[in-house]
């Protein structure tokens, strides 16, 4: 049940979100299945070497989105919800295109410019990959 | 002791001591079972005494100290028994071998794991036939670090552990710090200049400056708590004072706030009042560190 799971601290987002965003992406992309067990909150912190306090925090939220749940003396397990995978995904999307109109709003592009802007972005893409 | 365990690892009440040119004053610290605390301070600012009133080896003038649910110092041999503790002043039999080190301290504790003790001389790549006079300043500390950790003790106290360490052996020693507290009867304190292993593996963080514990909570909320925002401030407007700004660096045209209480509706507030919240930074331990001591110091200044 080891999860390889890399915390890096120069990375600018906090360790408990890091951890938090690599559970939930081996959930989407469907390495981790529904019902599965996954390791205790001090197991992943002995093998990620980062304080429990930081695991038990990523775990609590998790399970506040239903991502996972923990039974009390049971270990903690990935929710029993068919539709998990997509639903996490389009949640990974959202977080990007979030950050992405921040980062717009910094530069001063809004609305119609950056849906435009958006969509070139999807032209070229289609360009280079037919 | 093993059958009740206390909810504390340790617990410092109100501990003071002075001595001629350093006064510890009103200490309140505890740990609970199974979590690691981190005491981070400059040089001189109490840390080692604040172990040393813990172990026992000093006495307090005023105060409570409890160790594994014992008295300290009345019944700090019984403590001692389950306690572990390094410093890198430590001196080992300088003509004796590693392993006849491991020998004795098996011989004084029965809790001793010659399996773990064996595993880790390979971990901390030492090796037992070595003299102690023939070892390095990195070796020395590994090998103390060695002799503490085989014994299996509920609470390993360390005064600074990783300096003087190579980056693989820091790497293996976090490693095995993060072992113990697989088991939650078992607890750490350690003191270090090096708050990025602190931010990495403690649950708990102390800082001390001064001989006076400055904060302490969960590192969580340290970490949440702190942000530092950039505003754009154009011509003509005033930002508002707000209460938890613990710092704030005033260009022309850019104010650099610091806070040690940032609420969803900090950033709401500075856009009130015409200001344009650019960026929301959280801060490392290092620079929370830093900000603590030095707002300290200009409360308190000596």
């Amino acid at each position: 049940m080891h999860i390889p799971i890399q915390v890096s601290q120069t990375d600018p987002r906090p360790m408990y979100l890091q951890i938090k965003e690599q559970l939930r992406h081996r959930i989407a992309v469907g390495e981790l299945q529904p019902g599965e067990e996954i390791p205790s909150i001090r197991a992943l912190a002995v093998s990620t070497r980062v304080s429990v306090i930081t695991i038990k925090r990523a775990y609590l939220e998790l399970e506040h989105e239903g991502v996972i749940l923990t039974r009390q003396g049971r270990g903690s397990f990935v929710a029993e919800n068919a539709n998990l995978g997509s639903h996490l995904q389009a949640q990974e999307l959202d977080e990007q295109l979030t950050a992405a109109v921040h980062t717009a709003a910094l530069l001063g592009i809004k609305g119609e410019a950056l849906v435009e802007r958006l969509r070139e972005i999807e032209r070229d893409l289609q360009k280079r990959q037919p | 002791m093993s059958t009740d365990l206390p909810a504390n690892a340790f617990c410092l009440q109100g501990v003071s001591k002075t001595f001629s040119y350093f006064r510890l004053e009103g200490l309140n610290l505890s740990l609970p079972q199974g979590q690691i605390m981190g005491l981070v301070g400059p040089n001189g600012a109490g840390k080692s005494t604040t172990i040393r009133l813990l172990m026992g080896l000093v006495a307090a003038d005023a105060g409570a100290i409890e160790a594994l649910g014992f008295r300290i110092p009345d019944q700090v041999e019984q403590a001692k028994r389950a306690i572990a503790f390094v410093s890198d002043d430590m001196r080992l039999f300088s003509n004796a071998t590693l392993d006849w080190h491991m020998r004795f301290v098996a011989s004084i504790y029965p809790q001793w794991d010659e399996l773990y003790a064996r595993q880790l001389l390979k971990r901390f790549n030492l090796r037992a036939e070595q003299t102690v006079t023939k070892l390095s300043r990195g070796e020395h500390v590994k090998a103390l670090l060695l002799l503490a950790l085989a014994r299996r003790p509920a609470l390993l106290v360390l005064d600074e552990p990783t300096s003087g360490l190579d980056p693989v052996a820091r790497h293996e020693l976090l490693a095995e710090l993060m072992e113990i507290v697989r088991d939650e009867r078992r607890s750490i304190l350690f003191s270090s200049h090096n708050t990025q292993d602190v931010e990495r593996i403690c649950d708990q963080i102390a800082f001390i400056d001064r001989g006076r514990l400055v904060d302490s909570r969960d590192k969580e909320s340290f970490l949440e708590r702190w942000r530092r925002i950039s505003v754009d401030v154009p011509t003509g407007v005033v930002l508002p004072r707000l209460a938890d700004v613990v710092d704030v660096s005033l260009g022309e045209r850019v104010a650099v706030l610091t806070t040690d209480n940032y609420l969803p509706q900090t950033q709401a507030l500075l856009e009130q009042s015409g200001g344009r919240v650019r960026d929301v930074q959280r801060m490392s331990l290092e620079e929370i560190f830093v900000a603590c001591v030095m707002r300290s110091r200009e409360r308190e200044p000596s």
